[in-house]
């Protein structure tokens, strides 16, 4: 499997990264490696290997459902760059047109 | 619809459980709360915070997979479903994908021509609810994340249903299973219940299926109904002026009755699911099921059942009393105190119920307690009252929550059955109308009527109606023969 630099430009819009042109003629080897990488371990027979979900052998981690003190709303928002009172504010992300 | 076609119809069905806080932290899951102060860094997804899951959560999921016949699964993980959103403000929510909790359920329905349907459960999964967004206000979009986190189970069908009364009684059946449980209270208007429809159509006959288009944001029952309907035959329309139909997200516009595609900046469904590493699996184990089935109350078919075979009452009443829990709970209370199991029966599904609707309460609100229903019943029974009068002494326990008793000595209401007091009172009343004496004696007995309505109202509605009746006719026939 080896990606195009049409896949590149794909993967970056989905994780809203943008890049130069040189970034990307940069990106299309680095990751070509790294999947390289994965078709090497591909080639280990694991027909008889549970998949792994998580490294960590634990289970069943939980809480009660029992209530804890949230923020103020003043510290919640204040990471916010844009706010509306007591909103988040942020582009508008429907057009009703 | 056109009879060449058939529709294929599947829901996506998400129900907010009812926990008293989030799915992965301590914050509160109420509605209503003033915007963004429900919150906490880890349903904000600030960085380096960890989620734990909230162990009822696992319960409630569990619960709902073995009212609807599925499999619990002995072990199950969850899933980071990737998109940006700004109600979701990780860039990913969290839900099963590959392992769900429950798989392969079914539950049944009953058609209004009375036949029966087994409608297919896929799966059944815990995720967490994404945040509001309030989109009509100026030129920016207003985001509130107190619903961030609430949890939810998603519940999808097969695409087994036919028909959008198939579509709408699944849904009854779901809301009426998960509010049995009480693990959701079931309110589509405030978004606790919402419901997705994906929708084609083929040629009967073909086992191919058609492009499929999803229907969102019907929040009523019956605007499922409509929706459904709207959207095959808009889908016919399409197919049967030679175009295609397009695979899109469809908004329903219930003022409108219309569909539009949904537009947003969202990228194409391009989730790249993986399993979350900050949450360990969930394992469900032979002993904790059985812990969990322990709380299985008896659900609505089973109860329904109990309702004909121990009080006797007909299939009808029996179906109207459990369609709610409340409802039933509220009947069972009403029949502890009388025997009269059907005259209960006439009275929740009459009186209480056109209450309820009209007024728009809840039952668990409602005015009258069953207890003091329950006395009424009794009061007509042993016959304190008419049944006349009881219809009178209800609006008086609607005001406030009065004894029956109370009432009926303080208005003094009580019963004539005094045979003397009635005698006089018929006595009277022959007297002053010796011409519709003379008409009943001449042949024309309808004026029966008119002497009991007389006296009914002498007594001002005491007397008891039968007595009156027969008193009435001992004393005509009484004139006939002394003649």
């Amino acid at each position: 499997m080896s990606l195009s630099k049409k896949d590149i430009e794909h993967i970056a819009k989905l994780a809203k990264l943008k890049f130069t042109d040189e970034e990307m003629a940069k990106m299309e080897p680095q990751l070509n490696s790294v999947l390289e990488y994965m078709d090497k371990l591909s080639e280990l027979d694991t027909d008889n290997v549970e998949p792994l979900s998580h490294p960590v052998e634990n289970i069943n981690v939980f809480r009660d459902d029992i209530l804890k003190d949230s923020i103020s709303t003043e510290d919640a928002l204040r990471n916010a760059p844009k706010r509306d009172e007591n909103y988040f504010k942020v582009p508008k992300v429907i057009s009703n047109d | 619809m056109n009879n060449k076609y058939e529709a294929v119809i599947g829901l996506e069905v998400h129900a907010q459980l009812l926990t008293e806080s989030k799915i992965f932290c301590g914050c509160s899951t109420k509605f209503g709360n003033p915007p963004n102060s429900n919150v906490c860094p880890v349903c904000l997804g600030h960085p380096g915070v960890l989620p734990v899951l909230n162990k009822k959560v696992v319960e409630f999921a569990a619960l709902m997979g073995m009212a609807t016949n599925c499999e619990i699964k002995e072990k199950s993980i969850f899933a980071r479903k990737n998109y940006f959103y700004p109600d979701s403000p990780k860039g990913w929510q969290t839900s099963q994908f590959e392992e769900p909790i429950c798989e392969n359920g079914h539950l049944d329905i009953t058609l209004s021509d009375g036949t029966e349907k087994c409608l297919g459960i896929t799966r059944i999964h815990m995720e967490e609810d994404a945040g509001k967004s309030i989109h009509d206000l100026g030129y920016d979009t207003c985001v509130d994340l107190n619903r961030c986190g609430v949890p939810l189970i998603e519940i999808v069908s097969e695409p087994d249903m036919r028909s959008p009364e198939d579509a709408y009684l699944y849904l009854t059946k779901i809301k009426q299973i998960i509010t049995y449980l009480g693990i959701c209270d079931g309110n589509m208007e405030e978004g606790s219940l919402r419901c997705d429809a994906n929708i084609s159509i083929r040629l009967k006959g073909e086992t191919e299926l058609g492009t499929k288009t999803e229907v969102k944001n019907m929040n009523s029952f019956r605007n499922v109904e409509k929706a459904i309907a709207h959207e095959i035959e808009r889908q016919i329309e399409i197919v049967e002026e030679g175009g295609r139909i397009i695979q899109q997200t469809l908004l329903w516009d219930a003022d409108h009755e219309e569909v539009s595609p949904m537009r947003s900046k969202e990228e194409a469904h391009d989730y790249r699911y993986f399993p979350e590493p900050d949450l360990m699996p969930v394992v469900v184990s032979e002993e904790w099921k059985a812990e969990i089935a322990k709380n299985l109350p008896e659900l609505p078919e089973a109860r329904k059942a109990r309702f004909i075979s121990e009080y006797k009452i007909p299939e009808y009443d029996a179906a109207v009393l459990t369609t709610e829990r409340p409802l039933a709970d509220y009947y069972e209370k009403v029949i502890s105190v009388t025997d009269d199991y059907k005259s209960a029966s006439n009275w929740v599904m009459t009186d209480v119920l056109k209450i309820i609707k009209e007024d728009k309460v809840d039952i668990t609100e409602f005015k009258v307690s069953p207890e003091n229903l329950g006395k009424l019943i009794n009061l007509i029974n042993n016959n304190t009252i008419s049944g006349k009068i009881a219809k009178s002494v209800f609006p008086e326990m609607l005001k406030e929550d009065k004894d029956p008793e109370t009432i009926v000595k303080d208005k003094n209401l009580v019963q004539i059955t005094d045979t003397s007091a009635i005698d006089g009172i018929v006595d009277t009343i022959l007297d002053n109308n010796p011409g519709q004496v003379e008409q009943y004696l001449g042949g024309k007995e309808t004026v029966l009527g008119f002497f009991v309505g007389q006296v009914m109202k002498e007594s001002r509605g005491k007397a008891n109606p039968q007595m009156v009746n027969e008193t009435l006719k001992k004393k005509l026939e009484e004139k006939r023969t002394g003649e």
